[in-house]
């Protein structure tokens, strides 16, 4: 097993090549000269030219990116075009803020997910099948920043109860926290139910009943665990995405996090600050991904196996 | 059957109707069959796929998938107790206790991510006095009882081959001593090779505990070795019961002569198989009369007014045929 771990951060290696690449490219074919912006609305033309020569930005895009690999290579992120800070130390200082609030939200979406999708699985077509997925639809299609800002007017604006925006004590993080819970928690329910419904339906589940084995039972120990591993996929899918930082909900509750850096730093062309941003959130997001197939070993026995092949 | 010793039976069917109530259409699996088993005595129920045989294997279990299952009619008694009646608590009591199942397909009736010991552990840790412990020693014994080794306890059930995986199935069902044992086609899955030893194992154990045992299969070859009853099975009604020599030696049945026209014989190899000409009827459109009658070369107008009633030949022998009002009908039979 250790060896199949071993390879898979090997594997990563390639990724982050890939992914960079992908976005140097994308940010030079963007509009707008970079070294204008950096050089500020009152520069003359020498001045930005200074600035473009001082950054290397009159040479080839292909050299550029070189330049940058290998200095990625050396553990050097490179340094802000805007703040002039060294990129790496600044996005880890955000990084844990994104952590906690990914935390909170995946908690939100997996205790909402989890028995809404059991009950609605083991009660198929009831009252609260119904209204769970109806919810589950409308939870799938609201975008997340139309539902901050909702939470926001009421609230913050009208009823004055919980803070609109920053980081600070535990209230702050409620609102943030069920924007990014019930969207994820809306995929979760619907894996949950499905899966579920496909398990039940097997033999083995009808053989559990035959031995006599209470119904809550066969539902807790022999159908969950089966349907987990779907569920499982999902949720570490979506936790790698908000370990990524969640950008628009970050932004609209002014969240000092990963996903408004790589918002700002996309605004002001700011391409070694969103570089490493991105190298953070692939690398978080393989890992955990590995983490995601590491567990289901732990679940199924015959993954477990396989593993041990490799 | 007569009604003095109704005491002895250990499975009292009556006029079983089960339906699947579908979108499309209501499929009329099983349409008022009787079992009447005494204890310790073996049944086999014969028929070809979709003759309702599960169905009623599952119903003694209140097992039957609802929705679409519904069970329209009928009583069940399990020793003494009425199985359709009862509270849900009193049911998973009886389960793999009182009766146990052991099922078609061993590939997927373990779960795969239990070990096949906790298996078997749990259901002797549900229904017997003493810990997890003391389950976990007496699921070890049946696993050598079934002729696998004690150390494979932890291991999963991909682990195991098909007869194997059976043979956990079976400890799991004897695991309690059941009172009955529901075997529904328990070699079908198997090779021949591995048919015949599950079969004998089986056939061990049920002597051993003395249960009594319906056997759910299509092949005859099975019915002779381990049954002292056969109820044959047409369109969820039995159509011949009677004793293994009753149906064997003295068929009645137009059907049951059919089944036997249908098995090749080692001995005489020149003569050519003859399968029942036409398929089953279509479960949601019985028709009024002999189910049968549309497949049976002794069909006349009379057949297929009305379903046949039962008429008994002798103690134990009895036939669903309409003919048989004529007091010289006779089918021809076979060779064998």
């Amino acid at each position: 097993m250790s060896r199949y771990i071993l390879k898979r951060l090997v594997m990563l290696i390639p990724v982050v090549i890939g992914v960079t690449f992908m976005v140097y490219f994308i940010l030079s074919l963007s509009p707008g000269d970079t070294a204008a912006m950096i050089a500020g609305e009152t520069a003359d033309a020498e001045t930005i030219e200074a600035v473009r020569k001082d950054l290397g930005l009159d040479q080839p895009v292909i050299v550029q990116y070189g330049k940058y690999m290998l200095n990625l290579l050396r553990g050097d992120m490179g340094q802000s075009y805007k703040s002039k800070r060294d990129v790496f130390p600044s996005i880890m200082a955000s990084f844990p803020n994104t952590a906690k609030l990914a935390f909170w939200s995946i908690l939100v979406a997996v205790g909402i997910a989890l028995p809404i999708g059991i009950i609605s699985a083991t009660r198929q077509y009831s009252m609260i099948d119904n209204v769970g997925m109806v919810a589950a639809l409308l939870g799938v299609a609201t975008p997340n920043f139309w539902l901050g800002l909702m939470l926001i007017i009421l609230f913050s604006l009208n009823l004055g109860w919980l803070p609109s925006g920053g980081m600070g004590g535990w209230k702050n993080y409620i609102m943030p926290a069920i924007t990014l819970g019930t969207g994820d928690a809306a995929l979760i329910t619907r894996m949950t139910r499905s899966s579920m419904l496909e398990v039940i339906r097997q033999d083995y589940i009808r053989t559990a009943r035959a031995k006599g084995v209470p119904e809550k039972k066969v539902i807790h120990k022999h159908a969950l665990k089966n349907a987990l591993i779907p569920v499982v996929t999902v949720i570490g899918i979506q936790f790698g995405s908000l370990l990524g930082g969640a950008t628009l909900t970050e932004t609209v509750f002014a969240w000092p996090g990963v996903g408004r850096i790589v918002v700002d730093s996309i605004k002001s062309k700011d391409t070694p600050m969103v570089l490493g941003a991105i190298v953070l959130l692939t690398i978080t997001f393989s890992v955990v991904n590995l983490a995601v197939d590491i567990l289901y070993a732990f679940i199924d026995p015959r993954i477990k196996a396989q593993y041990k092949r490799k | 059957m007569a009604e003095a010793n109704k005491k002895d039976l250990i499975l009292d069917i009556n006029d079983l109707v089960i339906h699947y109530e579908t979108e499309d259409g209501v499929v009329e699996a099983v349409n008022g069959l009787d079992i009447q088993l005494e204890h310790g005595k073996t049944l086999g129920l014969v028929g070809e796929t979709g003759s309702g045989k599960t169905t009623t294997a599952l119903s003694i279990l209140r097992l039957v998938p609802d929705p679409p299952g519904v069970i329209k009619n009928g009583s069940i008694i399990l020793d003494g107790k009425d199985v359709l009646n009862m509270p849900i608590k009193e049911l998973e009591a009886i389960r793999g206790n009182l009766v146990s199942m052991i099922f078609q397909d061993p590939m997927t009736s373990l779960n795969p991510v239990l070990t096949v010991g906790e298996q078997i552990a749990e259901v002797i840790a549900l229904h017997e006095e003493g810990g997890e412990k003391e389950a976990a020693q007496k699921a070890g014994d049946m696993l050598e009882v079934v002729g696998i080794p004690r150390e494979r306890y932890g291991e999963y059930p991909h682990q195991f081959s098909g007869g194997m995986k059976q043979r956990v199935v079976i400890a799991m069902a004897l695991a309690c001593n059941p009172k009955l044992l529901l075997a529904d086609e328990p070699t079908t899955a198997l090779d021949v090779t591995i048919q015949a030893q599950v079969l004998e194992t089986m056939k061990q154990l049920r002597e051993k505990y003395g249960s009594a045992m319906i056997m759910i299969t299509h092949d005859l070859g099975i019915i002779a070795e381990v049954c002292d009853e056969v109820s044959v099975v047409y369109a969820g009604q039995i159509v011949e019961h009677g004793t293994l020599e009753d149906v064997f030696e003295s068929t009645l049945h137009p059907y049951t002569e059919g089944l036997f026209g249908s098995l090749p014989n080692i001995e005489e190899r020149r003569e050519r198989l003859q399968p029942i000409p036409g398929l089953m009827p279509d479960p949601t459109d019985l028709p009024k009369g002999c189910c049968f009658a549309p497949r049976c070369k002794y069909c006349t107008a009379e057949c297929e007014k009305a379903r046949p009633e039962k008429k008994w030949v002798n103690d134990t022998h009895y036939v669903r045929c309409t003919r048989y009002n004529e007091p010289d009908f006779k089918i021809e039979r076979s060779e064998r």
